[in-house]
């Protein structure tokens, strides 16, 4: 059934033509086969393959809406978009346990969201605020959420897999049976901490799951044009850690390779390394011209949307009907309005907890001396604020009231249009199925 | 009090936190079956094993993350890296990770991790391996940093900083492994950080000392005694957090002030100490304030170059005697 259900898949019939050919070389997205743990996979039961659907449109519609906030001037900084990635995303948490760490890069919103974190947490980091997940302190690409071990969303490529590998030895020092999921970027396999971790991951049989994020390019520079080796699954062997590959865009071909990944880290006490080939449909962030690559060569790719996919698969399986698989989009729209609008409504940071949380203070350190003078007296190993200090902090935080007024400072920013229209529907076929 | 060495007291302190803590680890590179490039961890493997005592590969980078990513969870890693110049190679997970993580994601997870290294000139070892880089940490909001100069401060250090929540940058100094000293026995014996010592009292200069220099600045202190100059030579043992409060005290009562490093000069642990002298305590300064630092060059191999290139006693002095002679230049 699933055979015959996939071979009338149109989504899975066209390869990619070749694309811009920036490298001379082969800059054309990588169609490797996929080799699998399983060759195919059972549909999940309705209510599994809707919760799958709907945190995979979840986080599209998300990230829809952010792209559109930060247009807007609602979101500062980067803004680093998975849309196009939510396959590997989703497919990834679905196969983790829930006392299983989850580490990422800073294109994390929706593995966050994947994890469970409530989207409006998630967004009101992206705006700065006090309710965000990180108290507004890390913003898009630093998202930390301790109680489902989420252990951040890291800015330096390659940063967090020595932290993973922390996070693996610790599992092994303590004779626990959980693992962790490290998630890189191809990128990333580029960097120092790439090699390094994964020799001490298989030199100590730690239990991590790398995931390659393959997603075509390190920014605006394609795999071919940044790597001598682009079969990245390949990259560990050297290393002592088994690689394989699984198709970025099926969320049920990225949750049976991490299950099984998963499965090995924890029985055999060994890192494994996946590749999961996928595409990212935005730009590296928002604001990216993307002169690296042609508009074909990204529609070849939407072609595959994976949401679009996996819909689709589950509707002509009879799992879902069209009408509750668009029934769900709107739900998850609905999820992302309410998620802005508490976004929007909650409180800044009070300027006075600018220097919380630099250090932990306990009964040995009670304060530091700081070489600013806009350290609270606290800060400064005196004790309790003075009146003075009070009064200079409450004198700027009405001032930084004052101007805060960012719903008539709408900035226009350079490349982005000022007014993105709203989502559209999600092509959904019909009912009865192509 | 037992005499021991410095080396003797720092294996100590980790002998006595590991037996108290299963939590604390080692790891570094030939800490265990070498028994450590300086011998801190000196037969630590035979009595934890190595699940607790871990030879790593050279990957100092990785190294001092896994042990950020271990800490996170509730571990108490203590890393140890040859020398201060290899810390260079893990500046990323240092400064990037290990320093902003408790404040980046809101308060909810800290690394009490401590990452130990030697630094310092004399041996020979030219511009790669000979280096004071106190003045990069000291600079990093989130690091602790503490730069012990005797055995007790050694272990007693040691012992706060595997204890504290917050991470630590741990700076012993190649050529004190040997001084001995006398230590407390005492294993809740710690030296808290942020409590300055003043290792010599005396009324006409303050010399601060930084690292080994709060040794050469004892031994300056006793050269101008014969000049009848009665120096108070002042330890702050921590640079982050420093105790601001004992130096300023000093200062009120000498009027004079000297600050020894072994670093470079510019942007370094005196020009900061400096500046918030200055600013603090501008009314009681009777001359200006004199820097002693390392020479600003790499450090050259040739043993006279080398002698030249770092501060001794005679420098010092020569700088407290500055202090008094500075009527003219204003």
């Amino acid at each position: 059934m699933v055979n015959a259900m996939e071979a009338g898949d149109p989504s899975n019939a066209g390869q990619p033509s070749p694309g811009v050919n920036l490298a001379g070389g082969d800059a054309t997205p990588q169609q490797r086969p996929a080799p699998r743990f399983q060759p195919d996979h059972m549909l999940p039961d309705a209510e599994r393959g809707k919760a799958v659907l709907y945190r995979m449109l979840l986080i599209r519609r998300f990230e829809e809406r952010a792209g559109e906030m930060y247009a807007r001037a609602k979101i500062g900084g980067f803004l680093h978009l998975c849309i196009g990635e939510e396959a590997t995303v989703v497919g990834t948490s679905a196969a983790m346990r829930s006392n299983d760490y989850l580490i990422s890069t800073y294109r994390e919103h929706g593995q966050v969201l994947a994890r469970g974190t409530p989207p409006q947490e998630v967004m009101a980091e992206l705006f700065g605020r006090v309710t965000g997940v990180s108290k507004g302190r890390g913003g898009s690409m630093h998202m930390f959420d301790a109680e489902r071990r989420f252990m951040g969303g890291y800015g330096i490529v390659g940063g967090n897999l020595p932290i993973a590998a922390g996070l693996g030895l610790a599992a092994a020092y303590r004779g626990t049976d959980d693992a962790v999921v490290c998630m890189l970027g191809d990128g990333a396999t580029n960097q120092g901490t790439f090699g390094e971790t994964l020799n001490l991951a298989a030199l100590w049989k730690l239990p991590v799951v790398f995931i390659i994020v393959n997603n075509q390019f390190g920014m605006g520079t394609s795999l071919a044009r940044h790597s001598a080796m682009t079969k990245l699954a390949a990259k560990g062997e050297g290393f002592g850690v088994p690689g394989t590959t699984c198709d970025g865009m099926d969320v049920l071909d990225v949750e049976s390779c991490v299950k099984n990944a998963l499965d090995l880290a924890r029985s055999d006490r060994q890192p494994v390394l996946i590749e999961a080939v996928t595409y990212r449909f935005r730009g590296h962030s928002v604001a990216d011209p993307e002169e690296y690559r042609s508009k074909e060569e990204v529609d070849e790719w939407r072609q595959r949307d994976p949401i679009v996919q996996f819909a689709n698969k589950l509707i002509r399986g009879g799992a879902i009907t069209g009408a509750e698989a668009e029934a769900l989009d709107k739900l998850a729209l609905q999820e992302v309005d309410a998620a802005v609008k508490f976004a929007d409504e909650s409180p800044y940071p009070e300027l006075d907890t600018l220097y919380d949380d630099v250090y932990v203070l306990g009964d040995q350190l009670r304060g530091w001396y700081s070489v600013d003078a806009r350290s609270p007296d606290t800060q400064r190993g005196e004790g309790i604020a003075g009146d003075a200090e009070l009064q200079r902090i409450a004198e700027a935080s009405a001032a930084h009231t004052e101007g805060a007024d960012f719903d008539e400072q709408i900035v226009m920013r350079e490349g982005v249009a000022r007014d993105t229209p709203g989502p559209p529907p999600l092509p959904l076929p019909p009912e009865e199925g192509v | 009090m037992s005499e021991m060495r410095y080396r003797e007291a720092l294996n100590l302190a980790l002998r006595e936190e590991m037996t108290a803590d299963r939590n604390v680890f080692i790891m570094g590179e030939d800490v265990g079956v070498f028994n450590g490039a300086f011998k801190v961890t000196d037969g630590l493997l035979k009595e934890f094993g190595e699940e607790r005592v871990r030879d790593t590969p050279i990957s100092e980078n990785t190294i001092v993350g896994m042990g950020v990513g271990a800490a996170m969870v509730g571990l108490r890693p203590v890393v140890e890296l040859m020398t201060i110049n290899f810390s260079l190679l893990a500046m990323d997970q240092i400064i990037n990770h290990m320093a902003p993580i408790h404040y980046m994601f809101g308060g909810q997870v800290r690394v009490p991790i401590v990452v130990r290294m030697p630094q310092g000139a004399g041996h020979q070892l030219a511009a790669t391996h000979s280096h004071s880089f106190e003045a990069f940490f000291q600079h990093v909001p989130g690091l602790l940093v503490a730069t012990p100069s005797t055995p007790a401060d050694a272990k007693g250090l040691l012992k706060a900083a595997i204890r504290d929540d917050n991470p630590v940058i741990f700076i012993e100094h190649e050529t004190l492994y040997g001084m001995k000293g006398e230590v407390p026995d005492d294993p809740s014996f710690i030296v808290p950080f942020g409590q300055a010592a003043v290792r010599r009292e005396g009324t006409d200069v303050t010399i601060v000392g930084i690292s080994r220099m709060a040794v050469t600045a004892q031994k300056a202190a006793e050269q101008l005694a014969e000049r009848g100059v009665s120096a108070e030579v002042i330890d702050p043992r921590t640079l982050r957090p420093l105790d601001l409060d004992t130096i300023l005290r000093s200062v009120e009562k000498t009027n004079r002030v000297v600050i020894a490093e072994e670093g470079w000069p510019h942007g370094g642990v005196g020009a900061n100490m400096t500046a918030l002298i200055q600013e603090q305590a501008f009314d009681y300064l009777d001359a200006p304030i004199q820097r002693v630092a390392g020479a600003d060059v790499p450090m050259p191999y040739s043993r006279p170059l080398e002698q030249a290139a770092y501060p001794h006693a005679e420098n010092i002095v020569a700088a407290a005697m500055a202090t008094f002679e500075t009527g003219d230049r204003v």
